[in-house]
Parts: structure tokens; C-alpha cells; sequence
């Protein structure tokens, strides 16, 4: 039996990161892999195309009821779903009140105490919401949990910050721990010349794009069926673009500390490829109103 | 060892100050002084209400201790509620020995623990719901409590539960005031900034409220504030106030009722005794409500009728009169107190370390036995405190501003005091070098101190601590070579 893998998705929020880690987890069990799913968003979206669920009952609200996190077992927080792929959620508080971050620590210290990382396991996913904005969103790549990075990100500048600012944090852990870039996934919105612009970035910031997941509408038939694509249409070609990612993954060697990069370069990096114009610094800070007046 | 000179003083801070790494030596120069009684404003050779260094062993508390354990807690007919884990409300629990009268756990509750006793559910969930229910039992647990302060823990001001809504609705719901406090611990240098948050919840949370009430005040109504009865102070300043004709409406805070609070906008003259825990509401009123305050001083007989005539100064020929008759009922009692004491303790050094008011008010009460401070100095004291106890000391004399462990500790081997005046946390230090210690937050389970009757027994205490035979007996590690030699020679 092959070590266990951690790996742990991050990216911009709303790039697609828990329909990218449900669909590939769905193509890798359909290989035969082992895998448990951790979503660490309190939305607990992480893995209802595998249960088929709205929202799957999380830790901390099984622990709120329950009293204290220390009354739970292991079996009321893990549901199994389509191939055999374990699932759960940390869960946390509604926008506004609480404090997701401590929920997500909570839930994971739980897992780990608890035994939930058996021998039998090929793969541990974490599935992490947005940007890491404090220590608790950071929880699965501190040290002995995720060795592996994967950001879900798209040729649209915003994804492609993200993704830079998501490889600083990487670094700070990097060196304390073992945790690693393991490469991008370009989860494509159709943008122009989108393969290229993910694969330079990736090769600034010291990795590979794994993978171009092309747009396809087939996706959302299937997530309205509350369904991955290898389930809902095994024989549809997207089907076969998440196989490969996992395959990808599965056979993936290239761990790298990340070497992310200036703005400056970043933005160089989008002017290159016309995303962004070539800075005119005569245009900063002029409303539509005065530049429409000096045209004239 | 006589008084020191002002270059003995010196060169003993520059000989402290040697030790320290160069940016932390900068940093405590600053906040260490030789006393000169001609200095009128402080800030010019004494720095405070800083961050204190790491490293150098602060005895300082947080914004939450001088919130819920100074100004809010003492007030007996209201339940303080600690917002967040258990153990800032259990560790503070009854420490501070302001005495009350009441029937704890029926109409008052200062001995007791009130907690939201957070779990890990509650931080990431927040604990808005949890206080809520914990106001609603509280209603029906304990119905003849008079209104709730919410004395938040530090996670409250992390996660951002919104007490001041739950406050609002649950007033509503149970027809009481509901205060909520954000005296989370992080914020601030010291418990001072707490006692400023408490000062402006009350202003904004209780007296504001009572605008526009029916004046039933008399001409000789007068509050105390900032007097926490530790060991029944309150009540020994209390007597000779009305003793004097005067009407004493509002104890604040020890031994005192939210009642009491909300009536003291209706006084005629605010007599301030802790300056630095409640001068902010002092100031409120008499810029609100045009209330006069003053500063006064119950510490030792000249202290007290310098303090009486001044107050008594306020009213009319009948309060003058029955000041003196006061001043002259007691006298007798302090001549006899110091005839008895004075002999034992005359000369006699102190070093002080506490507080708030403590660390200039006690001095007369020292100097009336005989005593001399040699030194003294505040934990969490800002300037304006300094500037008034500069002169209170005399030249020369020694002052620090949150002291290391390390400073109290060279300062006491060279001044070579009698006794020191301090806390807990020093109270063995000392002792096991051979110096008689006395508390002067908690009087060392003593008190009162106030007033007359505190005075006699301040005198009693400071003598058993000074005669007590044991010190005799043991030799302090600087006299010991000293004894080696005379054994040697002999």
C-alpha cells in the first residue's frame, strides 16, 4: 500500500474548487483510489455531488449539539458516497457571527485524534474556502497535514493574484513544514489565450500547469443532478478531461517550493499577454468623466 | 543607611539600568526618576501608560480586570456576567475583599461567578445565543438582581459578538439595564484602559438613561467615588462624612447599588478617592451636570483633616462646624494610636509598589508613625498621578513606573527599606530576603485603612509586621558577609 496523500485545493473564490476536487476525486475512485474528502468551508459544499446531499451535516454543528466536539465519533461526521469516497465537512458559523477559522482547526484536530486517516487511504482532499485569511484557513497545510498544493485558477487576473498571494503563504509554511506546490489547474473560463498565460505563470511561479480543464455546460447538468461528471455521464468526453487530471495528480512527482512573484512581474506577465494594457500613469485616478472631457 | 543624595539615587538607577540589553535600557531610563518636588509637570522626567517590556516580569493586569474587577464588579445588586471561557471570571472571583452587606445570592451577588463559559462551539458559532439564554436564567434564577453588566473576554472582541444588540433586547425582555462592556483584555497597556471603558459604559449605559428624573437630592448630598471598600474602607470614610452633616447618596463602587449610581447626577459635590479608576466620570459630571469633584484622603489623621476641612470648605457654617468637632472628637484616639506607636516605628523606611491612589495616599499615613517612603510607584499610573505625587515624596527619593521584578528586587538590596508596601506577587520575594512585607492592595486580609478607625488599625498592622520577632532571625543574603567578617574578626 502506497503512503497516504494529503493534498489540499485552494484558489479564488468562485474559481470552482469543489466542483474541480469533486470531480477529479470521483474520476480517481473510479480508478480504484482511496479517498476522503475534508471540506473546510462552512458553506459545506465540498462534497454534496458525491452524496448526492444538499449539504452533508458537518462536525461542528454535529458538535454543537452534541455538546462538545470530545462527545462526537467518527462514524456521525463520515458519510461515504459515490465510489466508496469518504466525506466530511468542518462546517462553521453564518457569515458574520463566530469564528469559521477556529471551526476548521476544530474539525481537523478532531479527524486527526479520532483515527480518521486509515491505512487504507490513498488520498486525504482538503477543499479550502477562498483566500487563506487567518491561521484557521491555513490549518490543512501546517505541518503533517497536506504535503500537496494544487490552486484552481483561470486565465482572469483576479484567479491569477490569487493564486500568487495563495503561493506566498505556501512559502511561509514551506519552510517550516514539508508542504509543497504540487501545480496549477486551470479551470478555464474561456479567456483568450488562457492555456498559455496559466502555463507562463506557473513556470514563474516554479511549477507546472497540471492540467487545462476545458468549459463544458455538462458540468453543470451534472451539478444540478447533484452529481460528478464520472458518475452522471462516464462516456462524455469532459468525463475523460477529469480522468485525466486525476491521472495527472495520481502520478504527479513535481513538488516544488513556490517562487511566487512581484506585482510588478505579475502585471508585466498579464500586459505580455493583453490582459492588461501597458500602464499609461496618465490615466490613474481620472474618472470616465474627465477622460471622456480631455479626448474631446 | 541615611537618605540617599540625588547622585546616590542616580547612580543606583544608571547601576540598575546597566543590566538591560541597550533599546530596553533606553526604554526603562525613561520610566525610572529621581524625586524633585520643584518639578511641576511629570512629563518631564517620567514616562507612563506604556506597553510594558517583555521580559521584565510586569505585575500588571488587563482591560477585563479593570473593568469587572475594579469599577464594575464591587457593585453588590448587579450580576456581572464574564462573556467567554471560564477562567477569567473564576480567577478573579472574590478576590478583591470589597466588603458588601447583603444576602449573597439573593439580592446581592459580588462574591459570585457569573460566566458564559465558553466551549470551542461557542467561538466558532459565536456566543450571541448563549448569552441571551444565560440573561433569561439568570431573570429567573435570581429575580431580585437589579441589571446585568456584560464584561467581555478577550475571544468577544476576536469574533465579534455583538453584545451591545443582546444587550438592548434583553434589557427590553427582563425590564432591567443591561451594560455591555468591550473590555476585552487585549486592548490597552494596562487595567487602566479597563477602568476608562467602565468609566464610559457607565456614562453611556447607565447615568445617560436617567436624564430628566425627579430631583430629590438635599443641600448636603455627596457621592464617594472611586472607593472599592477593600476591607470595609467605604464604610470608615463614610461615617466621618456624615458625621459632618453631609448626606452620603452613592458609594462608588464598593458596597454600592446601581440605584446609587444612577442617583449621583443629583449631588451637589463628588469626593474622588481612587483619582486614576474614576476620574473620567467625575469629569463626565461636572461637565454634564455641572458637579464638582474633589480629590480627598482618608489615609493617616493629617491626610484626613486636611481632607475634612477642604470638603467641609464646600458646604456651609454648620458642615464647617461639625468638621471640627469631628477633627476634635478624634483626636484624642489618633494621639493616643500614635503615642503608642510612634516610638516603635519612628524612622522607620518603606518602599511602596501598587496601584492605583495607594502609592501616594498612604505616605502621610506613614509619616504620622514616624515612617519615611523612601520610595514609591505605580503599576499602571499615568502622568497626571505622578505630577501629584511628586509632591507628596520627599527630594531625592526614589520613583518607578512599572517596575521589573528585577528593578524592585536591586532597588530594595540597595535602599535597604524597613519594609515594603506591595503585593502578592512581591509579598515572599521580599520576605525571604529578610523584609517584612505588607499588602497594599488587600491589607493583607486586614483593613480598613481608611479613615480613623483605619488609621488605628494601618498603625497596628504596619507594627506587628515591623516587630514581628522573626526577622531577627534571619539574616538577608547582602548582611551576610558582613556577619562572616564580624565572625571571622572575632
Amino acid at each position: 500500500m502506497a503512503k497516504l496523500r494529503q493534498c489540499a485545493i485552494y484558489g479564488k473564490g468562485g474559481i470552482g474548487k469543489s466542483t474541480t476536487t469533486q470531480n477529479l476525486v470521483a474520476a480517481l475512485a473510479e480508478s480504484g483510489k482511496k479517498v476522503l474528502i475534508v471540506g473546510c468551508d462552512p458553506k459545506a459544499d465540498s462534497t454534496r455531488l458525491i452524496l448526492h446531499s444538499k449539504a452533508q451535516t458537518t462536525v461542528m454543528h454535529l458538535a454543537a449539539e452534541a455538546g462538545s466536539v470530545e462527545d462526537l465519533e467518527l462514524e456521525d461526521v463520515l458519510s461515504v458516497g459515490f465510489g466508496g469516497i469518504m466525506c466530511v465537512e468542518s462546517g462553521g458559523p453564518e457569515p458574520g457571527v463566530g469564528c469559521a477559522g477556529r471551526g476548521v482547526i476544530t474539525a481537523i484536530n478532531f479527524l486527526e485524534e479520532e483515527g480518521a486517516y486509515t491505512e487504507d487511504l490513498d488520498f486525504v482532499f482538503y477543499d479550502v474556502l477562498g483566500d487563506v485569511v487567518c491561521g484557521g484557513f491555513a490549518m490543512p497545510i501546517r505541518e503533517n497535514k497536506a504535503q500537496e498544493i494544487y490552486i484552481v485558477c483561470s486565465g482572469e487576473m483576479m484567479a491569477m493574484y490569487a493564486a500568487n498571494n495563495i503561493c506566498k503563504g505556501i512559502v511561509k509554511y514551506a519552510n517550516s513544514g514539508g508542504v509543497r506546490l504540487a501545480g496549477l489547474i486551470c479551470n478555464s473560463r474561456n479567456t483568450d489565450r488562457e492555456d498559455e498565460l496559466v502555463m507562463a505563470l506557473a513556470s514563474r511561479l516554479g511549477t507546472t500547469m497540471i492540467h487545462f480543464v476545458p468549459r463544458d455546460n455538462a458540468v453543470q447538468h451534472a451539478e444540478i443532478r447533484r452529481m460528478t461528471m464520472v458518475e452522471y455521464d462516464p462516456t462524455h468526453k469532459q468525463s475523460d478531461e477529469y480522468r485525466q487530471l486525476a491521472s495527472k495528480i495520481a502520478n504527479n512527482t513535481n513538488f516544488v517550493i513556490p517562487t511566487p512573484i512581484e506585482m510588478e512581474e505579475l502585471e508585466e506577465l498579464l500586459m505580455e499577454f493583453g490582459i492588461m494594457d501597458v500602464e499609461d500613469t496618465s490615466i490613474i485616478g481620472k474618472t470616465a468623466a474627465q477622460l471622456a472631457a480631455e479626448a474631446a | 543607611m541615611t537618605t540617599m543624595t540625588r547622585e546616590e539615587t542616580e547612580a543606583l538607577i544608571a547601576e540598575v539600568l546597566e543590566v538591560y540589553p541597550e533599546k530596553a535600557k533606553k526604554d526603562r531610563a525613561k520610566h525610572l526618576m529621581v524625586n524633585d518636588q520643584s518639578i511641576e509637570q511629570s512629563k518631564k522626567c517620567i514616562t507612563s501608560n506604556r506597553k510594558s517590556l517583555p521580559g521584565v516580569m510586569t505585575v500588571r493586569g488587563c482591560a477585563y480586570a479593570g473593568s469587572k474587577g475594579v469599577v464594575w464588579g464591587p457593585i453588590k445588586d448587579m450580576i456581572h456576567i464574564s462573556h467567554g471561557p471560564i477562567g477569567c471570571g473564576q480567577f478573579s472571583r472574590a478576590g478583591r475583599r470589597n466588603y458588601y452587606v447583603g444576602t449573597t445570592g439573593v439580592d446581592t451577588f459580588g462574591t459570585m461567578n457569573f460566566t458564559s463559559d465558553f466551549q470551542e462551539k461557542d467561538i466558532v458559532f459565536g456566543g450571541d445565543k448563549k448569552l441571551t439564554k444565560l440573561i433569561e436564567e439568570v431573570e429567573m434564577l435570581f429575580p431580585l438582581h437589579k441589571g446585568i453588566s456584560v464584561q467581555s473576554e478577550c475571544p468577544i472582541g476576536l469574533i465579534g459578538d455583538d453584545i451591545e444588540a443582546i444587550a438592548k433586547k434583553g434589557a427590553v425582555a427582563i425590564g432591567k439595564p443591561i451594560i455591555p462592556v468591550r473590555c476585552e483584555g487585549f486592548r490597552g497597556v494596562s487595567q487602566s484602559l479597563g477602568h476608562h471603558i467602565a468609566n464610559d459604559t457607565i456614562r453611556d449605559w447607565v447615568l445617560d438613561k436617567r436624564d430628566g428624573t425627579p430631583d430629590t437630592s438635599t443641600p448636603y448630598d455627596v457621592a464617594i467615588i472611586g472607593d472599592y471598600n477593600v476591607g470595609g474602607d467605604a464604610w470608615a470614610s463614610r461615617i466621618l462624612l456624615e458625621e459632618m452633616g453631609l448626606r452620603v447618596v452613592a458609594q462608588w463602587s464598593g458596597d454600592g447599588t446601581l440605584a446609587e449610581m444612577m442617583n449621583t447626577p443629583k449631588v451637589k459635590l463628588n469626593l474622588l478617592h481612587c483619582y486614576r479608576s474614576m476620574n473620567y466620570i467625575t469629569r463626565h459630571m461636572e461637565e454634564k451636570y455641572g458637579i464638582p469633584y474633589m480629590e480627598y484622603n482618608f489615609f493617616g489623621p493629617t491626610k484626613i483633616i486636611e481632607s475634612l476641612r477642604r470638603i467641609a470648605e464646600f458646604f456651609d457654617d454648620s458642615v464647617k462646624e461639625k468638621a471640627e468637632l469631628v477633627i476634635a472628637r478624634y483626636q484624642p484616639m489618633m494621639d493616643a494610636i500614635i503615642a503608642k506607636y510612634k516610638p516603635r516605628l519612628q524612622g522607620k523606611k518603606v518602599m511602596l509598589y501598587v496601584g492605583g491612589l495607594r502609592p501616594r495616599h498612604i505616605i502621610g499615613a506613614y509619616e504620622d508613625l514616624g515612617m519615611e517612603v523612601v520610595g514609591t510607584g505605580y503599576e499602571f499610573a499615568h502622568n497626571d498621578d505622578y505630577d501629584r505625587t511628586i509632591k507628596e515624596m520627599g527630594n531625592t527619593t526614589l520613583i518607578y513606573d512599572d517596575a521589573s521584578g528585577f528593578e524592585l528586587e536591586e532597588f530594595v538590596k540597595k535602599i535597604k527599606p524597613d519594609m515594603v508596601g506591595s503585593g502578592i506577587k512581591e509579598k515572599y520575594i521580599f520576605q525571604k530576603m529578610g523584609i517584612p512585607l505588607r499588602q497594599m492592595h488587600s491589607w493583607d486580609y486586614s483593613g480598613p485603612y481608611h479613615g480613623y478607625d483605619g488609621f488605628a488599625i494601618f498603625a497596628r498592622d504596619m507594627d506587628i509586621a515591623l516587630s514581628n520577632p522573626v526577622w531577627g532571625n534571619m539574616v538577608p543574603p547582602w548582611k551576610k558577609e558582613v556577619v562572616e567578617e564580624i565572625a571571622k574578626a572575632a
